[in-house]
């Protein structure tokens, strides 16, 4: 049924969350620490899981591409409650601050990758 | 005229995926015929967001984007953050768990160069810009990792409102920045595989514009991306009030 793929979606979802709350009030922070992260890995290894036992059916894989196909609406619509306003008219702090880390940080993702390349092999 | 407003605000979720998909279809026609899909349709769909979210802004003065508008007020859920956060998770389906176990190391130092670069940078533009105080710096600094982190630092180090309001503004134009960005330098960095897209996720951050990114870039790369910066947040929210505080402390005031 389809309703089980979405449950399996939504119990890995709640754990995940559950656990990078916990995570960030046992480290004193207020936030959670990779709760979508965690839920992923829980996605991920249940999938398997259940595919080795045979219980893994098309009809529960669709339950969760619905909602992985959903995905790009639910970013337009994400972009469209952000503050766009605030932001482009904080001043040039919030600008500088906001675009030239950004660079830097880009500029380095080749050589990152690079280096973790070559730490593989 | 009241009874229409008063239908669509109490249908605010359904009447929100009409407009979104109203939106990726207009996306989609332009893609089509004024670039000959060179930009992809849901990049395009993801500007016309943040322009109805600085229209929203600005006829009503709110903080919410076109949510603030009653009749579009189901934006707020469709668009938020359990939505987000759960059709994220769904896209983990299909991942490849040895590129992740591969590149995880790469992900986690990448992670702490994000955080650790992206504050230093941050706090060396408001020192620039004539900040001198300590508690300043080091909020304005961890506004340019997300806009959680910087929030949360301001409360933590007590920062005044209006310094805090300055690093979310930071980290909302760096959001859209990324958003906006991403597919345009894509193909330079080459943004093009699983392994480099976790040490982007780290090095950027910010899971709004890390996802929406990516989604605009290829959408097979979303679930890698955001598997590293999903921890960015809670990494700079551990690391930024605590030892770059200090660090900052040091020098300043």
């Amino acid at each position: 049924m389809l309703i089980k793929g979405v449950a399996l979606l939504a119990g890995c979802y709640i754990l995940g969350q559950l656990l990078g709350e916990t995570l960030g009030k046992l480290l004193h922070v207020d936030a959670n620490v990779g709760g979508v992260g965690f839920a992923m890995i829980l996605l991920i290894f249940s999938q398997n899981w259940l595919e080795k036992q045979g219980k893994f059916n098309p009809e529960m894989e669709s339950g969760i591409m619905y909602w992985s196909k959903m995905y790009i609406p639910v970013i337009v619509a994400m972009s469209a409650v952000q503050n766009v306003r605030i932001a482009l008219s904080s001043g040039v702090i919030a600008l500088l601050a906001g675009v030239i880390p950004v660079v830097i940080c880009i500029s380095l993702i080749p050589l990152v990758s690079k280096l973790a390349k070559n730490n593989l092999q | 005229m009241e009874y229409i407003t008063t239908l669509l605000s109490k249908n605010g979720l359904i009447f929100a995926f009409l407009i979104t998909g109203i939106i990726i279809f207009i996306a989609d026609y332009l893609s089509k015929k004024l670039t000959n899909h060179k930009i992809p349709g849901s990049a395009i769909a993801i500007f016309l967001g943040l322009v109805i979210a600085y229209f929203g802004g600005i006829i009503t003065g709110g903080n919410k984007g076109i949510a603030d508008i009653k009749e579009f007020s189901g934006f707020e859920v469709m668009g938020g953050a359990m939505f987000r956060d759960f059709t994220i998770v769904s896209t983990a389906m299909g991942v490849s768990f040895s590129v992740v176990k591969k590149t995880g190391f790469a992900g986690i130092v990448s992670l702490f160069i994000g955080v650790v670069l992206t504050f230093l940078c941050g706090a060396i533009i408001a020192i620039s810009l004539g900040y001198t105080d300590a508690k300043s710096i080091t909020t304005i600094g961890a506004g340019a990792c997300t806009f959680v982190v910087g929030p949360v630092t301001g409360a933590a180090v007590g920062a005044s409102s209006d310094v805090i309001a300055i690093s979310i503004a930071t980290g909302l134009v760096k959001s859209i920045l990324v958003t906006i960005g991403t597919p345009l330098i894509a193909q330079k960095i080459s943004l093009n595989n699983p392994s480099t897209a976790m040490i982007y996720g780290g090095l950027i951050g910010t899971t709004s514009g890390v996802a929406a990114g990516l989604a605009a870039t290829d959408p097979k790369l979303v679930p890698y991306g955001a598997m590293t910066a999903t921890f960015y947040t809670g990494l700079g929210c551990l690391l930024c009030p605590s030892i770059l505080y200090m660090l900052i402390g040091l020098f300043f005031a």
